[in-house]
């Protein structure tokens, strides 16, 4: 691979490792969803800086130019990242409706406790009103 | 003040599928404490945990779904926070912590006034806890850490039979870690200068249920809290203080 496309590649993945180290840092970004994407910045600083390994990837999957396994690899982790998220949105909308669904429930418990107190507060009204008379 | 609350320390025991053991756990702790509440958090059981712990006389959190021991544990410290608690103990829901114990955590405390946090270690005497080696190793490597981190020897950083003060509560309810929270929670307790120390307990053998950490999941836990701990190091302030901004915000653009 070119040692310019190597530096290129190199320097763009060490800026993304660091992106996301700073994110989980400021707490913008959890540990479990840096960790996937601090595992493929890793596995592709390691192809991009020893050629002897892209190589081999690159004939062992049959691609004839190293630097296009590099971006098959790097495809790769990005789909199975996207794949991450995916499931992670599901599990979020699932959760989303449970919680709307619960809160919908505890307002109408809410509401019918307020109404109960109301109609307790009125017949007491009644009554005392009755008793002054 | 609230009806529920009838004595000024809280022990809450998180507890998810521990249909087994809630109703035994939540007994022996009434039982050897009077002067504790209970309070359940169930965190999503799919099984009775929640009737049977309400049935032996808990307070019961039950969580809409499963949140994990950290959000679990969480809601205690908020439901503690909430309802003015002096002190809170944390108590596992499957027999583990032994509840007359608790007095070994509430005297460390009583004899120093500016303690925030005791911890019952099972490792600062030899007291013969069954832990499979994988298991021990990964604790022993934590505890390592987190002693050099903390200046303090840490021995058991993955115990979860902890009492905490006001203090304590309020850091944790504002913000506890996630999953496999105890290591991380020791090196917040030293970031806001907390103070904390480990006393020797016993502890038993689970007395039913899985644990939360099963052999496959622990490297994957491993590796996660260490990059907790490292990217922990590199903050100023670990957690937002009064003031600071939400840690949950909106941010820009996004």
């Amino acid at each position: 691979m070119d040692v310019r496309l190597r530096v290129v590649a190199l320097a763009a993945i060490l800026a993304l490792f660091l992106v996301v180290l700073d994110l989980v840092r400021r707490r913008k970004l959890l540990e479990r969803y840096a960790l996937l994407w601090l595992f493929s910045a890793l596995a592709l600083i390691g192809l991009a800086a020893w050629g002897g390994l892209l190589s081999g990837v690159a004939t062992a999957i049959g691609v004839v130019a190293p630097a296009n396994a590099l971006f098959v690899v790097a495809i790769g982790f990005i789909l199975v990242l996207l794949l991450h998220f995916s499931i992670a949105v599901s599990r979020l909308t699932d959760q989303a409706k449970i919680l709307a669904q619960r809160l919908a429930l505890l307002e109408q418990r809410q509401r019918r406790l307020e109404d109960e107190g109301e109609e307790e507060e009125a017949d007491r009204d009644y009554v005392s009103d009755r008793v002054s008379d | 003040m609230t009806v529920s609350r009838r004595s000024d320390n809280l022990a809450v025991v998180p507890a998810y599928n521990e249909a087994a053991t809630i109703e035994a756990v939540v007994a022996s702790i009434r039982e050897a404490r009077t002067d504790f509440d209970v309070l359940v958090v169930d965190d999503g059981s799919t099984d009775a945990t929640s009737e049977l712990a309400e049935r032996a006389g808990a307070l019961v959190l039950r969580l809409p779904f499963n949140l994990g021991i950290g959000g679990a544990v969480q809601a205690g410290f908020t439901f503690a926070l909430e309802h003015r608690y002096e002190r809170m103990v944390q108590v596992d829901a499957d027999g583990q912590h032994l509840p007359h114990e608790i007095q070994v955590l509430a005297q460390a405390m009583d004899a120093n006034p500016a303690l925030d946090m005791v911890c019952g270690s099972r490792f600062i005497t030899d007291t013969g806890y069954p832990a499979p080696i994988s298991r021990r190793t990964g604790i022993h490597i934590f505890a390592f850490l987190l002693s050099r981190i903390v200046g303090q020897r840490v021995s058991d950083p993955t115990s979860g039979f902890r009492l905490y003060n006001r203090r304590g509560i309020a850091l944790f309810a504002r913000d506890y870690p996630h999953d496999y929270p105890e290591v991380e929670a020791v090196l917040m307790v030293h970031h806001h200068r907390l103070r904390m120390v480990e006393v020797p307990v016993e502890m038993r053998e689970r007395g039913g249920g899985m644990s939360s950490i099963t052999s496959g999941k622990s490297a994957y836990y491993m590796i996660k809290v260490l990059l907790a701990l490292f990217v922990g190091l590199a903050r100023r302030r670990p957690v937002p203080v009064p003031g600071e901004d939400a840690p949950v915000a909106a941010g820009h653009g996004i």
